[in-house]
């Protein structure tokens, strides 16, 4: 059987990736999250969330980076976080759980939280492999590509930006 | 499934708020929203109520797509009897708060009565609470907002009313998340009148629906042609409904001037390319960005930044932000039917309208209106205290504007609208009114579809009830000859009944430029219990407007009601594809009335009636 370190060694897994400056605030992710995981349409409970900065008008997607060494993880007393090691993502079993929230204290980044009507905590768990943030966001703000090549469609961007004027030419 | 089966009753004369189940039976008659809620209304009060009496009762409504995946689904709506118009009034607005207030648990808010002294109501899920509004009194909605989301969260959202709703300008807006209105008729007004200056609202119960399966695969092929429409998946994205601004003009269809011309010089340099055009003075584009509202992915919204050295705004930093900037309706009337060609002062006067909570179609015709009496020499210096209005003048423009708002000097004036100014001072065939509410940016001699439109619109004059254009000019669903009258009738018909049935929904009209009633009707299915049949949609849609109708017929309004300004009955177009046509209304009407299976004079007959359970 394939385990984590397998997946990771091939370069299978895959992360997501946010890019702002393509949303537009719909809110389409938190609805078709919230309706995976809590079974109906609640962008409340979303474990993906849009940041509106209006004034700006920036829109900004944010949810679990998914560490490869994860402080949730680690902080947990009762191991009721997990990684799954087909996708990397790191779970929460809602049965092991017992809502002491020191991952959510653990956490850097705030992408994990406690549920006060469940008394457990939630976190974004990648759909085991088909995120639905991804399919149904209408602007391509929210992928789902290469862990290793998160980079590849920024660099192109400045690649593209390079011109004559900064190529070191040879005589 | 679909609603939330909850209504909250607020009286604002005892200072309670009561939950109360949903009538089921009324749901499955009439939907939900604009549908719904005008059928609490027209139960629940006299049609001859004073719109600014206690016992007009005002409506916040969402329907059973509001809050869902659906696209557009952030609609709600407001519904009471209208300030402006003493007519229906049904006033929808996007952004967020809708969906917010039916993610707490509701499917509608009856304000009925007034308070004593200016209140608020906060709604967090199933505790709704009045709250003393004293010191948020006199401010703006920009300021209200921002104050309410401090005390009460961050994540919560709010409908306001500004100083104009306050002051008693008759075409006050109810303004939710900063730039989105329930613009029309004077629902702000009614607001106002009940001293209840704000809603906040924080949802966490979640929306469910009946069929997630195939609500996600009706949703999901809806989403799919929205993407893929010309209309919807490109031109609103990129200039919004300002892509309307030279298509109109050049078609002579354009209003300007009070109507008194159908083409404006001015349209390239106040429409959608020239927002994306950098500007001389600063090199930066006028439009920032676009953006969303809840759970749309068709993302029309214009999000604006001023010159801030621009002669409006100079020093004054508030209007320095990005903010909602100019949509087609808003640049028409502050613009085109003004004369005034500054794209910065109509966006100026756009803040304004969200800053202070006005209706900027009804102000913008209703300075026109001003400025032609001011031209003919009906009203002086003498009645505008000093205050200059010359058609053109973007510095009277943005004067009388900021005086509206505030409810100063002759702004109290203009805040009457223009039916009853052009009336007190002798000249009321210059009001561009249908049953006292401003017409819209389609000039019904170049687009006769529109001229029927407006004429029997229920709630007053608006582009909104019927949008033939979509017709007429886009050839969506099918290319009709917008200089004809011949099958309008049908036309406007379908059109009225398609919208109301999208109105009750909560979701935008907007998708129909790409979607049928083939693609909405599925979701409605798939969200709601019952059999949400194509034919069943439609046939609410019908019963929708006939309800209205009987109101209004009740409130006092006859068939006569059903015309239009003499100016576009009478006054042939100058110049453009148009010239030498006025609107041919009365070709249209009887075989309208014929087709609603109403009297001659425009009365439902009883077989109507029956046929639709009313």
């Amino acid at each position: 059987m394939p385990n984590g370190d397998f997946e990771r060694r091939l370069g299978l897994q895959k992360s997501l990736l946010m890019i702002p400056s393509k949303c537009t605030g719909c809110s389409q992710c938190e609805l078709a999250c919230s309706y995976a995981k809590e079974e109906a349409f609640n962008a409340a409970k979303s474990r993906i969330k849009i940041f509106d900065f209006p004034e700006k008008s920036r829109h900004v997607p944010y949810t679990c980076t998914q560490c490869a060494e994860a402080w949730c993880m680690k902080a947990c007393p009762v191991d009721a976080i997990s990684e799954d090691k087909k996708t990397g993502a790191k779970i929460v079993s809602a049965e092991l759980c017992v809502g002491c929230k020191v991952c959510t204290i653990a956490c850097p980044f705030g992408t994990i939280n406690y549920q006060q009507d469940t008394g457990k905590v939630v976190k974004c768990d990648l759909c085991g492999g088909d995120p639905e943030c991804v399919k149904i966001c209408p602007t391509e703000a929210i992928l789902y590509v290469n862990a290793d090549a998160t980079g590849d469609a920024r660099m192109r961007e400045w690649a593209a930006k390079s011109d004559e004027a900064s190529d070191v030419t040879p005589n | 499934m679909g609603w939330t089966q909850k209504i909250l009753r607020v009286n604002l004369t005892k200072g309670t708020c009561e939950s109360e189940p949903l009538n089921m039976q009324w749901a499955n008659d009439y939907l939900g929203s604009r549908g719904l809620a005008t059928k609490y209304f027209v139960e629940e009060t006299d049609p001859k109520v004073d719109p600014l009496s206690p016992d007009n009762k005002m409506i916040f409504a969402t329907g059973p797509l509001t809050g869902t995946a659906s696209p557009t689904s952030g609609r709600w709506t407001v519904v009471c009897k209208g300030a402006l118009t003493g007519a229906i009034a049904c006033s929808n607005s996007g952004g967020f708060f809708g969906a917010e207030m039916k993610n707490a648990g509701w499917d509608m808010i009856i304000f009925e009565g007034k308070s004593a002294k200016p209140v608020y109501l906060t709604i967090e899920n199933d505790q709704a609470e009045l709250h003393d509004a004293g010191d948020l009194w006199g401010k703006s909605v920009w300021e209200c907002e921002s104050e309410l989301l401090k005390r009460h969260g961050e994540e919560g959202r709010v409908a306001s009313i500004g100083q104009a709703g306050e002051s008693g300008c008759l075409y006050a807006a109810v303004v939710n998340d900063m730039d989105r209105a329930a613009g029309r008729s004077g629902v702000g007004t009614v607001m106002g009148s009940k001293n209840l200056k704000a809603v906040f609202s924080r949802g966490t119960v979640g929306v469910k629906v009946k069929d997630p399966m195939g609500f996600m695969k009706a949703t999901g092929a809806a989403k799919k042609i929205l993407a893929e429409n010309a209309v919807t998946g490109e031109g609103l994205p990129t200039y919004g409904t300002q892509v309307l601004m030279n298509v109109i003009n050049e078609l002579g269809a354009l209003p300007s001037h009070n109507a008194a011309d159908v083409q404006f010089d001015g349209a390239a340099q106040i429409g959608g390319e020239a927002m994306h055009a950098k500007r001389e003075t600063d090199g930066k584009a006028n439009l920032v960005s676009n953006a969303a509202c809840f759970g749309c992915p068709i993302s029309c919204q214009r999000r604006s930044q001023m010159d801030p050295n621009h002669f409006t705004v100079k020093d004054r930093e508030k209007y320095h932000i990005v903010s909602g900037g100019l949509e087609y309706e808003a640049a028409w009337a502050l613009g085109a039917a003004t004369g005034v060609s500054d794209l910065e002062t109509l966006t100026f006067c756009n803040f304004i309208c969200n800053e202070y909570g006005m209706d900027p179609i009804t102000l913008g015709s209703t300075v026109a209106a001003a400025m032609e009496l001011y031209k003919v020499g009906a009203i002086t210096d003498k009645e505008t205290g000093g205050v200059s209005l010359t058609f053109d003048s973007p510095q009277d423009l943005a004067t009388i504007c900021e005086m509206t708002g505030k409810g100063e000097g002759f702004g109290k004036e203009i805040a009457m609208g223009s039916k009853r100014l052009c009336e007190k001072y002798g000249r009321p065939e210059l009001s561009m009114t249908v049953k006292g509410q401003e017409f819209p940016a389609y000039d019904p001699r170049g687009i006769q579809g529109m001229g029927l439109t407006y004429a029997t619109s229920n709630r007053g004059a608006c582009h909104l009830r019927s949008y033939t254009v979509a017709s007429e000019v886009l050839g969506i669903p099918e290319k009709t000859d917008p200089h004809v009258t011949e099958g309008k009738a049908g036309l406007v018909k379908a059109f009225q009944d398609a919208t109301a049935l999208v109105d009750a929904s909560g979701t935008c009209i907007f998708t129909t430029f790409a979607l049928s009633m083939e693609d909405i009707a599925p979701q409605i299915n798939a969200a709601c219990e019952g059999d949400w049949s194509t034919d069943r949609c439609m046939e609410v849609g019908e019963r929708i407007w006939n309800m209205e109708r009987v109101y209004n017929n009740a409130a006092g309004f006859t068939g006569a009601d059903d015309t239009l300004p003499q100016r576009l009955l009478k006054d042939a177009a100058k110049t453009g594809p148009a010239e030498g046509l006025v609107n041919k209304l009365d070709e249209m009407l009887p075989e309208y009335y014929s087709l609603r299976g109403w009297s001659a004079d425009g009365v439902p007959t009883s077989e109507t009636l029956g046929r639709l359970g009313l």
